[in-house]
């Protein structure tokens, strides 16, 4: 890695800590020098936002803890309590509430971003990878977030994700009565849950601290899909990458505000404003909608096992997009047949989400079949066909040619 | 290129046509409730209306578990005041224990929870034909109707978030009897136009006249069920309305807070370009 300068502290009692624990040099290498590509556009800013995103699950969800009961017969109304008695305790509820939606926007952003200019491809195969893992751990953690409120719709969703690992052949209810701690989901699962939903966040710390460590080894992509190749490519990450990646987290936040303050219970199903009860189903049993691609993948396949297969093969198969993926040019900007393929894959991906919403009757249970189809053939067919077949556009020789070029 | 455009036009068309098929609920009409928009406030007279049928008609078989007396004082609810909430608890009678541990009745005091009409679950359902009412607190945030799309899109920007208080009052007013020709109702079940199915286990509650008012608000059913749909909106979201008022703040903030931080990006970046 060049940076572009060093750190050198002029204070005598940071120069005697820095030779002891060089903290504040790789502070200073890692977010002041480290060298970002000139030609980052704003799409590259949901990586900052995300991890902004993280901070504030992590801080409101700690708070949220200090009042919260996690008790099958007390949950429901410690939430309530925390709405109505607790100072602040709406604002701290409809935050965190809100901010899962939020966090999992950015990260459905940075995802299609990476595909979109191949940033998974060599050498960022681990980075990409523990990405995958990252929104697998926040997959997890927001289910379990959803169940802590223990009204109608997170027992019905509980009862119906731990039930999808009773499809697998002679151990099934074994391992769904193990993850229950009992016969039906009940006050151990929800322990159990609450548990699990304070550690996997800071199991994502962790693993972000990874995800960052292999982009700074690897540097990171850029819309070129080509490597900086002299200093006039980068400019140093601070203050250009910080005062960008700042502005639209400002701009991030004026959305996310507008959900808290003014619309807070748009992306929360009215169902769960009902005490969990286990006598009564509710009509329909509709995940959050960040889940909703899968939940439709899950359901278009009649048989339950392979729809399970399905459904966590449709996440799973994001780890070997590098080498699915066969095409030697990363941008999509210079692979013109992979882009029309790209956004189809957008559209699908947004429209399995809508009929993830939908009953599971009719015309739904057909476009769902047919999206599903697409969504996979996507990654087994046309990614490893295209980089055989297609002609790709000529790249320019740098990044500076490349946004000199765009200027003229 | 061209043949991709028409089938994803053809997909787009299928999938937005498709909630065309009707569902088994009636929308109800939008009335105009002065806590709706970015300015939203409760009507502190309403307010009090809305307790006082609650008190004299729903408390008599829902209960309001989540709320104590005190919350009818709280600010930005219907404004009782001090006395006038210490007068309002000491007319209900709470079940206690006395200082020997025996069951007692004793006045209410504020910071009790408003007393339940049935003592449990149970004997809710054997007094109502096997319904147990539900409880009041979350009413009126528990309680939707689909809006189908584009609708659910553009509720986020015109901040349409009334449809529980829009619910309830249509199903104060919606009771047909004798029900239209064709209905189906069973016994013990009555006619309502904008319940799911169309079947309601509870009795039309409210009727012109039944609730005096003290303030010369009209009494008849198209004002109670406003009223009562307003509390329960208070009940169900007491900090509405400091919600709202931060919330202008905050957004403020931000946008001048986003175009400080523009132009300073401008200005950095201004000698790369």
């Amino acid at each position: 890695m060049s940076g572009h300068s060093t750190y050198q502290p002029q204070n005598k009692f940071l120069q005697w800590f820095e030779k002891r624990l060089p903290i504040g040099g790789l502070i200073y290498s890692s977010f002041v020098a480290y060298p970002t590509p000139r030609n980052l556009n704003y799409w590259w800013t949901f990586g900052g936002i995300l991890a902004f995103m993280l901070g504030v699950q992590i801080i409101t969800g700690i708070v949220l803890a200090m009042h919260y009961t996690p008790n099958a017969d007390m949950a429901f109304s410690s939430v309530e309590t925390i709405m109505r008695d607790v100072n602040y305790g709406w604002l701290l509820r409809y935050v965190h509430a809100t901010g899962a939606s939020m966090f999992f926007l950015a990260v459905y952003i940075h995802m299609f971003r990476g595909m979109y200019y191949g940033s998974y491809k060599e050498p960022r195969e681990v980075l990409w990878i523990l990405g995958v893992i990252l929104y697998l751990l926040m997959m997890a953690t927001g289910f379990m977030g959803y169940v802590l409120v223990w009204g109608q719709m997170s027992f019905w969703a509980a009862t119906v994700i731990t039930n999808l690992f009773s499809a697998i052949p002679g151990v099934g209810d074994a391992i769904v009565t193990w993850l229950w701690g009992g016969y039906a989901v009940g006050n151990p699962t929800l322990n159990r849950f609450f548990s699990l939903h304070y550690l996997l966040p800071f199991l994502i710390a962790g693993v972000v601290v990874l995800h960052v460590w292999a982009l700074h080894v690897v540097g990171q992509n850029n819309p070129t899909g080509i490597e900086p190749k002299s200093d006039k490519d980068t400019v140093p990450f601070t203050p250009y990458a910080t005062i960008k990646d700042g502005f639209l987290m400002a701009v991030y936040c004026i959305l996310f505000a507008w959900l808290v303050f003014y619309v807070p219970n748009f992306l929360l199903a009215a169902d769960n404003y009902i005490p969990a009860n286990p006598a009564v189903t509710p009509s329909e049993i509709v995940p959050e909608w960040y889940y909703l691609p899968f939940y439709a993948i899950l359901r278009s396949i009649p048989n339950k096992l392979l729809g399970v297969c399905a459904l966590f093969g449709s996440i799973g198969i994001l780890a070997f997009l590098p080498w699915l993926d066969t095409s030697p040019v990363r941008s999509a900007r210079y692979r013109p047949i992979y882009r029309q393929f790209f956004w189809l894959f957008v559209v699908v991906c947004i429209g399995l989400g809508y009929l993830g919403s939908k009953p599971p009757e009719g015309v739904y249970v057909i476009l769902s079949r047919l999206f599903t189809a697409y969504y996979f053939a996507y990654f087994l067919i046309v990614l490893p066909l295209l980089g055989i077949f297609e002609k790709t556009k000529p790249l320019p020789s740098s990044i500076s040619e490349s946004v000199l070029g765009a200027k003229a | 290129m061209k043949t991709q455009a028409i089938i994803l036009g053809a997909v787009l068309a299928a999938v937005i046509a498709a909630p065309a098929v009707a569902e088994d609920q009636v929308s109800p009409p939008r009335l105009t409730w002065s806590f709706a928009g970015p300015f939203g406030k409760y009507d502190e007279a309403q307010l009090q209306r809305g307790f006082k049928i609650y008190r004299e008609v729903c408390s008599n078989c829902h209960s309001l578990n989540l709320l104590s007396i005190r919350n009818l004082g709280d600010i930005g609810g219907p404004g009782f005041s001090e006395a006038q909430v210490a007068q309002i608890a000491s007319e209900y009678k709470i079940k206690d224990l006395d200082d020997s541990g025996q069951p007692t009745e004793r006045a209410g005091r504020p910071a009790d929870h408003f007393p339940a009409p049935f003592p449990n679950e149970a004997a809710a359902k054997a007094a109502n034909g096997g319904t147990a009412p539900p409880d009041m607190s979350t009413l009126a945030k528990a309680r939707t109707y689909a809006r189908g799309f584009p609708w659910w899109v553009i509720d986020v920007f015109t901040q349409y978030q009334e449809q529980g208080p829009d619910y309830i009052a249509a199903i104060l007013k919606g009771y047909k009897d004798p029900p239209p020709a064709g209905a189906n109702v069973p016994q013990g079940g009555h006619y309502n136009e904008y319940f799911p199915g169309h079947n309601i286990a509870m009795p039309p509650p409210l009727s012109d006249g039944q609730v005096k008012y003290d303030d010369g608000s009209s009494e008849n059913l198209e004002q109670y069920s406003k009223d009562i749909s307003a509390f329960l909106e208070w009940a169900a979201e007491p900090h509405l309305m400091a919600r709202k008022r931060i919330g202008f703040q905050v957004i403020i903030f931000l946008i001048v807070l986003s175009g400080l931080l523009y132009f300073t990006k401008k200005k950095v970046w201004s000698s790369v370009h």
